[in-house]
């Protein structure tokens, strides 16, 4: 067992590698490994891959419903072994709640990284390369997006679309690609003038050809970056959205509407709105973590 | 004119610097280099790898962070460089020992005008007026024969060409009067030109002053006319040294296939002697 | 077949600034032609702009040779002319492996057979099978010239633009791979077009120079003729002079 492993880290860092596959492996682990140097990224890594492994069998760990509740007995009660974050005013347990919950935050979270990220990619590297008024009718779109403050323009895409969890994520991914964009399109017009590119075109490649295939990967990292710091603004933008009630809808257990939810009981019953506030808190601070450890390992510096 | 010193202006006996590898491991850079300097001018030469950079930065005390630096000696005029506190450190730098490097864009402060940076330089080792310091800087612009000093000084970085940037660069560092020089490169950045310009001015100020130099170059021809000594560097190895008068009798392969290799105006070799690296070299 | 160029009254200019200037010269097919001059000259700029890579404000550039010759921009154009350029360290995409870096201008040109065709360019230039799927941050400098003279040959071209090749590497490398240029320029019957600032190296690899400053001609000459100091010039000359190298004052 033990020598194999030990061929395993030999063959992917080694020096001459024979395919393309262990080539794109070995730099695959190469940066991993400097990742996983960094124990405070790692911290926010697991914590991520706990929300994901939570999410997933939800309906298996939580300890109750999340949707049913006994007005006349387990209204409002204390955090317990029974109920260990306490129930709210419908007597639901707030535990299985915020565990069901996080399939939203996921689903939410994902959809947007998703949407806005490709977006941003496409358009900022388009504009970075064309230049001219391609470059600058694209960089004006992408300044009035920018101009309105998030939240307030999804409330407006919300208020017109119609309130919803679909709908929220529309409205945020909406507002969310402008900074991925102005990203790639700075690192594109430093990449446009390099002499790789120019032996790229002097061997005839067209313009789309250059952009997707040699422009765009070097810009994903820092956009790929960038999506994971915006992670936590992300998540609360929808939880504010369900703090507003234009997210998710009852009885979704979506942790923003919990937190609205417990606002009400917030001096008595602290638990009801606290607790969610804390596993918002949590993964917010563990994709911080995480994009950190992501732009330390994907430093195009290190790899000179 | 100064007083002799006690000793040699410099010390070093068995210099060796490590950097961490991928894996974590310590690969040393340099391995073992001695010398000793004194009032007199040092070429070191080698290629990339050699480690004569890093030399360089080391008797500064600007190694990166994460280099480890040992020797069983390395002094300055007899000061210990090893166990001396950074604050002491830090007034030999620009003051005592002075450094210039290869580009000027890179090693000019890029948002300070040139006549600022060489008066902070001054002020940081001597107590001077700021009417002092700007007179000593215009005069120190002068004496590299830059034409107006008065228009350079008001100037950035940017704004000059190669050339005078680097002599600016060289009047920041001599404008304290330093005992040592170290010129890593100081003109391969720069067109050739300008280079015999640039080389000239060196020159005169190092005689005048009396200082002490060290010149690292990967141009042997180059250095071999500008020192009295000259240091081989390879794979972070002395491998040579030798008076520059007695270039062509060196001994040594490698030093031997470096003056061979280069194409020479005036003469037709083809192909070309290559460099046959014996492994042995790197021992 | 070799193929020449010939170069007519060549002007680029940047916004307002004139980098090239009325230049004239022609290179027989199958020659070796050398083009000097310090930074600002613009010979960078002329070889750029030979292969399009910066817009010609006036002037003409056109091949000489057999039969019908593609007009410069258009895809044949770049099958014929290749280009080499200065830094070792910006002209291969840092992504991209050496096999990658080597197909793709055979996938943009639609020529199959990659395998072999890749394989032997590596051979030509010296590197092994070994590097085929690394990555240039693994390659020393002159590993990756090689590169990226492979790269520029492997679409067989006829006339070979080379920046600077050497200038960026260290004294040793330099002459393997001067040594390796030269021997590929005659295995395939190659025209060079060489722009440096180091007199020594562009008398070494070349018939022919022409001597640039501030962005004009100065002197079209052969390169015996520059060796044994026969120029016209005193610009020429100066250069020379500063290309023996420093003369130390004597002491006193």
């Amino acid at each position: 067992m033990r020598s194999s492993s030990v061929s395993w880290h030999d063959w992917l860092m080694s020096d001459r590698p024979a395919s393309r596959r262990q080539a794109s492996l070995g730099r695959a682990y190469a940066g991993w490994r400097t990742f996983a140097r960094n124990r405070l990224a790692m911290a926010g890594l697991l914590t991520i891959l706990a929300l994901v492994v939570v999410a997933a069998l939800a309906d298996v760990i939580a300890p109750h419903s999340p949707y049913e509740g006994s007005l006349s007995t387990t209204r409002l009660l204390p955090p317990s072994w029974t109920f260990p974050f306490g129930t709210d005013d419908q007597g639901r347990d707030i535990l299985s709640r915020i565990i069901h919950g996080s399939r939203i935050t996921l689903f939410i979270v994902v959809l947007v990284a998703i949407l806005a990220a490709p977006i941003g990619l496409l358009v900022g590297t388009v504009a970075g390369y064309a230049g001219g008024y391609v470059d600058a009718a694209l960089m004006r779109v992408t300044d009035i997006f920018l101009a309105f403050p998030r939240l307030i323009l999804a409330l407006a895409f919300v208020a017109a679309l119609g309130p919803g969890i679909e709908n929220a994520v529309i409205a945020i991914a909406i507002t969310s690609w402008p900074p991925y964009a102005r990203i790639a399109r700075a690192e594109t017009l430093t990449i446009r003038r390099t002499d790789y590119i120019a032996a790229v075109k002097l061997a005839g490649a067209s313009p789309f050809r250059i952009v997707l295939r040699h422009i765009m990967p070097l810009c994903v990292s820092s956009v790929i970056v960038r999506v994971t710091l915006d992670m936590a603004g992300i998540i609360l933008t929808a939880a504010g959205l369900g703090f507003l009630g234009l997210g998710a809808q009852p009885p979704m257990p979506e942790w923003g509407a919990l937190i609205a939810n417990g606002r009400n009981y917030v001096l008595d019953q602290w638990w009801v709105a606290a607790a969610p506030g804390a596993a918002i808190f949590i993964v917010s601070l563990a994709f911080n973590l995480l994009g950190d450890g992501l732009r330390d390992a994907l430093d195009p510096r290190a790899d000179k | 004119m100064r007083n002799a010193p006690v000793g040699p202006l410099l010390d070093v006996d068995d210099l060796r610097i490590a950097f961490p590898n991928r894996e974590g491991a310590y690969v040393e850079a340099v391995r073992g280099v001695s010398f000793q300097l004194g009032r007199e001018r040092l070429g070191v030469v080698g290629e990339s790898g050699s480690g004569k950079s890093q030399t360089g930065r080391a008797i500064l005390g600007l190694t990166p962070p994460q280099g480890r630096v040992t020797a069983r000696r390395l002094a300055f005029d007899g000061i210990d460089l090893l166990t001396c506190p950074e604050r002491q450190r830090r007034d030999l730098r620009g003051g005592r020992i002075g450094m210039v490097l290869q580009d000027p864009q890179f090693s000019l402060n890029p948002v300070m005008t040139i006549g600022e940076q060489i008066v902070e330089t001054l002020q940081a080792h001597e107590r001077v007026s700021n009417r002092e310091a700007r007179e000593r800087a215009l005069a120190m612009l002068a004496a590299v024969q830059i034409d107006r000093p008065e228009r350079v000084y008001r100037l950035h970085p940017h704004q000059v060409s190669g050339g005078m940037g680097q002599r600016a660069m060289i009047a920041m560092m001599l404008v304290a009067d330093p005992d040592l020089l170290i010129a890593d490169e100081p003109t391969s950045a720069l067109d050739v030109t300008v280079q015999l310009q640039v080389l000239k001015i060196l020159d005169r100020l190092v005689s005048e002053r009396g200082m002490g130099l060290i010149f690292i170059s990967h141009d042997l021809r180059l250095v071999s006319s500008f020192c009295d000594r000259i240091l081989v560097m390879y794979a972070g190895r002395v491998v040579e040294e030798i008076p520059s008068g007695r270039l062509n009798e060196a001994q040594h392969p490698y030093t031997r296939g470096l003056l061979d290799c280069l194409p020479r105006l005036g003469e037709s070799r083809h192909p070309l002697p290559v460099l046959q690296r014996d492994p042995a070299w790197a021992r | 077949m070799s193929v020449g160029l010939e170069v007519s009254h060549l002007r680029v200019v940047f916004d307002e600034y004139v980098a090239v200037d009325d230049v004239s010269f022609r290179v027989a097919p199958g020659e070796s032609f050398g083009i000097v001059g310090e930074s600002g000259s613009g010979k960078s700029t002329i070889l750029r702009a030979i292969c399009g890579l910066n817009p010609i404000g006036a002037g003409r550039v056109a091949l000489v040779g057999e039969g019908t010759l593609p007009l410069p921009g258009s895809k044949p154009f770049r099958r014929l002319v290749q280009m080499v350029f200065q830094d070792p360290y910006g002209s291969l995409h840092p992504r991209q492996t050496v096999d990658r870096i080597l197909a793709e201008p055979l996938a943009i040109h639609g020529i199959g057979d990659a395998e072999r065709r890749i394989e032997r360019a590596l051979d030509e230039v010296g590197l092994g099978t070994g590097f085929r799927f690394r990555y240039p941050h693994q390659l020393s400098g002159g590993q990756r010239q090689r590169v990226a003279i492979a790269r520029a040959l492997i679409l067989e071209p006829q006339i070979l633009l080379l920046d600077e090749p050497t200038s960026a590497l260290d004294a040793s490398v330099q002459a393997e791979v001067l040594n390796l240029m030269e021997d590929l320029r005659r295995r395939r019957h190659l025209t060079f077009v060489m722009v440096s600032h180091d007199l020594a190296v562009v008398t070494h690899m070349c018939e022919r120079l022409m001597v640039m400053a501030g962005g004009r001609a100065v002197e079209t000459l052969a390169a015996d003729e520059l060796s044994s100091g026969r120029v016209m010039s005193e610009y020429t000359r100066t250069l020379m002079e500063a290309s023996a190298g420093f003369r130390r004052q004597a002491a006193g």
